[in-house]
């Protein structure tokens, strides 16, 4: 307990100190702006400040929150939402609808006409007449004759005095512990009503989640486009030039031909690799045919030979995506690391939800943690609400399943 | 020097529709309508009957599949009609879907990047329209590479042999490629066609089923 107090009192006193810093000034303020609010609204004039003093709760709650962190305890996030525009008007209109905002401005009343001359109380009750009592022999000496200690007792020897000193050593050490409660309770109360409820938290959560959504969707649609700019502007053209150079052979003298041919070698060794490329980046089976197709396309591509028992509806675009490049990444997996012979791939659309599994023969212990492929694709598929899991014993064999609930297109 | 074939060219990109007319010029043809959209090519079909149709995949307005589901279309309205589909993917399901039509004759399917080998283009055009078929060698690859019954039960010669054949070579072709006799190639096929359980019939039908059953394995 000792350790506790020797730690606590500063950081309480720190937070009390800094309270009366806070309140008082905000008091002041509180009522000039008040008052002259409501003495200028027959002239309108007052509705801006007193729509000001309305909002005044939201600096002092964010102010307020940071304060919190005097007393060695974490700081609590702000509990309003984002605007969905720009602008200082949107700004304030949502601000002026949101329960926390009108929670702040109670704790920003109670703060300016209530705590901190409460805080003032206690610092002075707690230290200053300890203090004071403490400080008797050197008051005495300054004065002369005689003096009176925290106003109250009149003394005039040493003997008085040192006796004042001891008392206030006993009555120091005996308030410190309830003032540090009292500063614990005050940081409690702020705590209530500056963090956001269960239900902002839940709906901050809702929109982290929505955010992830738009992200993933938006990174869905930059491949989709890096795949169409490709297909419409490098690979016509590489045809095209492929095709020049195979009539250029044709008519070409002998020694000519030669050099002809080993550029028309290169050209379509690029044309190779740019389609593999953009089948990596989104192919178009998926699009035009739907999962089932376009798995039983990635079994056909896989290094392993694989057995496909695949037979699914269409789904949205982000289901089918995620579910196609999680297979394949599987599958390049069970070529890379597996050391299988043979693969198996199933897929099932059952009670509203779309099962997919990828097993294989190998020699099992794949750890999802240690590479980062899989983790992105649980991430992918979280977003949907979905779920991957991967079962690797050692010595095998591996079995992936996602799932992902969802309907059908 | 095969008779010219009067072509109908459906492309959306004008570089490559430029470039295909040029490489059929080149070999005698003539492409009597180069249109650039889906509802183009059949109207163009309808007005100058052609000879064949050599169509895009992807074409507008969806840019997805619209030149494949004309090129359908137009082969269930004729199955006669002889399709040449070009494909910047390598795609089971498209060919497959091609080759239902009008049990795979008359149909092919090819990358568009076998379009600058001219001479085995070329070849490929007549093929498709004298009744043959033509499946793109990037996609037998891959079939071959599944090795699933009934082709399970095939030696790897005669993989090849029927991987051949699915590229709609001729039977003096294949054996060229292999360096056999011709009656080697014959032999082979022949135990293909039983192995795959084919009944006896006009030959060359009995290898587009063969290329079919490939294909849906």
């Amino acid at each position: 307990m000792i350790r506790t107090v020797v730690r606590d009192v500063p950081r309480s006193v720190a937070y009390l100190l800094s309270g009366v810093l806070v309140g008082a000034p905000l008091m002041a303020a509180l009522l000039v702006m008040g008052t002259l609010g409501l003495a200028l609204t027959p002239v309108l004039v007052g509705l801006p400040l007193l729509a000001l003093v309305a909002l005044s709760g939201v600096p002092v709650g964010a102010l307020e929150r940071l304060r919190l962190r005097l007393l060695g305890s974490g700081t609590p996030t702000a509990p309003h939402t984002t605007p969905a525009e720009p602008g200082l008007a949107a700004w304030a209109r949502l601000r002026l609808t949101e329960r926390a905002t009108w929670r702040e401005l109670a704790y920003t009343f109670l703060l300016g006409f209530l705590l901190w001359p409460l805080d003032v109380l206690v610092l002075v009750g707690a230290l200053g007449v300890p203090g004071a009592l403490m400080g008797a022999p050197l008051q005495l000496s300054v004065s002369g004759g005689d003096t009176k200690i925290a106003k109250l007792w009149l003394i005039d020897t040493y003997g008085q005095a040192l006796l004042c000193t001891a008392t206030g050593t006993v009555l120091l050490l005996a308030l410190l512990w309830p003032l540090a409660l009292y500063a614990r309770a005050r940081a409690a109360l702020a705590r209530l009503l500056l963090a956001p409820n269960e239900a902002e938290d839940r709906r901050r959560l809702a929109e982290v989640t929505r955010s992830r959504a738009r992200l993933v969707a938006a990174f869905e649609a930059e491949r989709r486009r890096i795949e169409r700019d490709l297909h419409d502007g490098a690979q016509q053209r590489l045809v095209s030039l492929s095709m020049t150079l195979g009539l250029l052979r044709l008519d070409a003298p002998p020694e000519l031909a030669d050099r002809l041919a080993s550029a028309h070698r290169e050209a379509d060794q690029v044309l190779v690799e740019l389609r593999e490329l953009i089948h990596g980046i989104h192919p178009q089976v998926l699009a035009d045919y739907g999962l089932t197709d376009a798995l039983a396309d990635a079994a056909d591509r896989s290094a392993v030979p694989v057995e496909v028992d695949v037979d699914l509806p269409r789904f949205p675009e982000s289901v089918e995506s995620a579910a196609y490049f999680a297979v394949r990444e599987a599958l390049a997996n069970i070529g890379r690391h597996s050391g299988a012979e043979r693969a198996w791939l199933g897929g099932r659309y059952e009670d509203g939800r779309l099962r997919v599994q990828v097993r294989d023969d190998g020699l099992g212990g794949a750890d999802p943690s240690a590479g980062t492929g899989l983790t992105g694709l649980a991430d992918r598929l979280a977003v949907l609400d979905g779920t991957l899991s991967v079962h690797s014993p050692a010595g095998g064999p591996t079995v992936l399943s996602l799932e992902i609930p969802c309907p059908t297109r | 020097m095969p008779h010219a074939l009067k072509i109908v060219l459906a492309e959306d990109s004008v570089l490559l529709r430029e470039g295909l007319v040029g490489v059929l010029a080149r070999f005698g043809h003539e492409v009597v309508a180069a249109v650039g959209d889906a509802e183009a090519l059949k109207s163009a079909v309808e007005s100058y009957g052609p000879d064949l149709v050599v169509t895009d995949v992807r074409m507008p307005p969806g840019l997805t599949d619209e030149g494949l589901r004309a090129a359908l279309d137009l082969r269930a309205a004729n199955p006669a009609l002889p399709v040449l589909v070009l494909s910047q993917y390598v795609q089971r399901a498209y060919a497959a879907e091609l080759l239902d039509t009008g049990d795979g004759a008359g149909v092919g399917y090819l990358l568009k990047d076998r379009i600058g080998q001219v001479e085995q283009f070329a070849e490929a055009v007549e093929r498709v329209a004298a009744g043959g078929t033509v499946v793109d060698p990037e996609v037998v690859r891959q079939l071959l590479r599944r090795r699933r019954d009934p082709l399970a039960a095939l030696t790897p010669r005669e993989r090849e042999v029927l991987g051949l054949v699915a590229e709609g070579r001729s039977n003096g072709s294949i054996a060229r490629e292999l360096v056999v006799t011709e009656a080697a190639v014959g032999k082979h096929i022949g135990n293909i066609l039983g192995k795959l359980d084919l009944p006896p019939a006009q030959e060359s039908h009995r290898r587009v089923l063969a290329v079919l059953a490939y294909l849906r394995a």
